[in-house]
């Protein structure tokens, strides 16, 4: 029974197994559907309360909804390895010998797309609750500041993800490494999505220049995390 | 000479699970590791899958020396520990076929994995959450065959299996060996493991002597 | 090595004693200078004088991490992934969060005195705030479980993205300010006129600042590789006590 080291697995082979298995396991367990969507929901109606005013929370409601998604981002993260850790997977994974940045990118991807999701229902919800306005050009700059912000998020939480999985004690690591890293990507999206609201006046035009930053950030982690990740998910 | 260990310490927080063992195991053969709990059995097959790094002594596993490059022996090896390596909310199939996409095996090595472990096809299309511990045991095992692996390592293999399937994994470990492959396994059923091994390990205390 | 852990194992050396007595002279003509010698600023009056404190502990907080990163790509790279990479990259990390978190308090207290506020979104101090943050981080990395080398491989790679982290982190934040053109950037430094004893006092106080980042750096790393010894010799003694073991039963 030797192994035939010729029918060597592509990254693309990997990271699309790694892809499809993440999906696979949230679509029947529903966990991010049924925990982590009514979770933001419920945050977005927190910000109501806690802010008490219909002009500011229109003004400020680009910002909301990218809290909501950073809040929403560490349960998602730990879910995405608790799959993996749950019957010692993560292991298995080790000894599998597979390229590890292929698994990244495979678990940023599963990881991106359950993004989306969160932040099409939390858009939703800021067009509901705050009363914002969305003109086309404003939902194309929005969609592309989804898109952009969404992949660097899932870069990142990936990385950091795979450091504080496992051992006991580790996840409450979680938030405090993530927090200051996603800071660029708070700020840019915001921006980015105030100026598709038109919130305080701002021209879609000049969001743009953001998104450009949101995508030099999901690049850089991109790259940076695919090096990284083999490093820090070993024990 | 498939492992090679010489005074090897494996350190898990200033604890030496492994305090100097020393063995040699040579090709084709299939060797249970016996001893008390804790002395260090799983420390030792972990060790040899390239998972933990070597503190001291020198270590050589399929050609690969642990102490310098402990990631490429990972590929050549199978390792099956306590826990089963299964997502809960796949079905057994999708659990064997994702492991065995990642290593490049065939649909036929799939099928042949799974009849060899028994499992129908009404199990296979089962969400392992919903599988006993036993059935779960032989959906590991068959992820393990499908790897194809040159060194089989296994912590107690035999927990949770009823008789039917103690027999089937025997069968398996030594159709593996007459492939060519060579089997360690760590076992508390020294009767059945007894009849099993070409070979005894005693790991007492962190180090390794023949039985 | 035995002979490293005695009763008393001094971490000094010739070289930081030579260090230490050069920073005491230094720091104390700093503070000569500073809280005496200097004059008074014509708008701020006495309160210009955190600058000679506030200013030096800045440039030590990214002295620290541009060194700590430099350590951590030199672990990285070297082939033997010499400890030593590893230690200075952790002692300079934790000085560095020292000094940080003085340039964030001396800062704030400057602001407080000066324009009556403690806090200002200014890019400088809200960058050097995300990388106090991202430093903690660093630090707890350092202090989970694992060997040695594990510890040394993880915070190496955390200490890489950090460099990653922050140019970004600050391009953003400047991007971000800019909008507010409206809002002054209040930052006491920039308004402060500096005459030639002043200058000269700042120069001096980076000067000795630079001088007790080394020589704490210097004792840290040391006594880092004492505890590494340490635990290497207490290794020895587990590991007899884990054979004998065996030979009870």
């Amino acid at each position: 029974m030797r192994r035939t080291t010729d029918n060597k697995v592509t990254r693309g082979k990997v990271a699309s197994a790694v892809l499809l298995k993440d999906v696979r396991v949230e679509l029947r367990s529903r966990v991010v559907t049924n925990q982590v969507l009514p979770f933001a929901g419920l945050v977005m109606v927190m910000f109501a309360f806690a802010l008490d005013n219909d002009d500011v929370l229109q003004r400020v409601a680009g910002g909301l909804v990218w809290l909501a998604t950073l809040f929403s981002l560490f349960f998602i993260v730990q879910r995405s390895f608790a799959i993996d850790t749950q019957d010692g997977a993560l292991d298995s994974l080790r000894v599998a010998g597979v390229d590890l940045s292929a698994v990244f990118f495979g678990k940023a991807i599963a990881l991106a797309i359950k993004l989306i999701a969160l932040d099409v229902v939390l858009v939703c919800g800021a067009v509901l609750l705050y009363r914002v306005d969305l003109s086309a050009s404003g939902l194309v700059l929005l969609v592309t500041c989804v898109l952009c912000a969404t992949v660097g998020l899932a870069f990142v939480g990936t990385l950091y993800g795979g450091l504080t999985a496992g051992a006991r004690g580790r996840e409450t690591l979680l938030p405090l490494l993530l927090l200051p890293v996603v800071a660029p990507v708070l700020i840019a999206a915001t921006r980015a999505t105030e100026a598709a609201f038109g919130s305080g006046g701002a021209q879609t035009s000049e969001g743009w220049a953001w998104v450009g930053l949101l995508a030099v950030f999901a690049a850089a982690f991109g790259i940076g995390g695919s090096l990284a990740f083999g490093s820090l998910i070993d024990e | 000479m498939i492992a090679r260990f010489s005074d090897v310490v494996v350190v898990y927080d200033n604890f030496p699970a492994l305090a100097g063992a020393s063995f040699e195991i040579s090709s084709g053969e299939i060797v249970l590791l016996q001893g008390p709990n804790g002395a260090g059995k799983t420390t030792l097959l972990r060790a040899c899958a390239g998972l933990l790094p070597i503190a001291r002594g020198t270590a050589t596993v399929l050609g690969c020396d642990l102490g310098v490059d402990r990631f490429s022996v990972r590929a050549k090896v199978g390792l099956l520990g306590h826990a089963n390596g299964l997502f809960q909310d796949l079905t057994v199939e999708e659990n064997i076929s994702f492991w065995s996409r990642l290593i490049g095996a065939s649909d036929h090595d799939v099928e042949t994995a799974m009849k060899i472990m028994g499992l129908s096809a009404r199990l296979c299309a089962t969400r392992v959450a919903n599988l006993s511990a036993g059935q779960r045991r032989r959906c590991a095992l068959a992820t393990l065959i499908v790897r194809r692996a040159q060194l089989w390592l296994l912590d107690e293999p035999h927990a949770g299996l009823d008789s039917q399937g103690r027999d089937e994994l025997d069968k398996t470990l030594r159709a593996a060996r007459e492939a060519g492959a060579t089997v360690v396994f760590a076992s508390h059923e020294t009767d059945r493991a007894a009849s099993l091994a070409t070979r005894r390990l005693t790991v007492v205390g962190g180090v390794v002597s023949e039985s | 090595m035995s002979q490293v852990l005695q009763n008393s194992s001094p971490t000094g050396t010739r070289a930081t004693k030579v260090i230490g007595v050069c920073a005491i002279l230094v720091m104390a003509w700093v503070v000569v200078s500073g809280l005496i010698l200097t004059p008074q600023d014509v708008v701020q009056g006495e309160s210009v004088r955190i600058m000679y404190v506030h200013v030096p502990s800045a440039w030590i907080a990214y002295l620290a991490f541009i060194f700590t990163a430099v350590a951590s790509a030199g672990w990285l790279l070297s082939k033997k992934h010499s400890m030593g990479f590893d230690r200075f990259a952790g002692a300079s990390a934790e000085v560095g969060v020292m000094f940080m978190a003085i340039t964030l308090i001396t800062g704030s207290l400057w602001g407080r005195l000066t324009w009556g506020e403690f806090w200002q979104w200014d890019p400088r101090l809200t960058t050097t705030a995300f990388l106090f943050v991202t430093y903690v981080g660093y630090l707890a990395v350092r202090r989970l479980e694992g060997s040695v080398e594990q510890r040394a491989r993880r915070s190496a790679v955390v200490a890489m993205l950090a460099v990653l982290e922050i140019p970004l982190v600050h391009f953003s934040v400047v991007l971000w300010r800019s909008l507010h053109q409206g809002a002054t950037v209040l930052n006491p430094n920039g308004d402060v006129k500096m005459d030639d004893l002043m200058l000269f006092t700042l120069f001096s106080g980076v000067v000795g600042f630079t001088l007790v980042f080394i020589w704490l750096v210097l004792h840290r790393q040391r006594t880092m590789l004492l505890v590494d010894v340490a635990n290497g010799q207490g290794l020895d003694s587990a590991i007899a006590t884990r054979r004998a073991e065996g030979s009870v039963a």
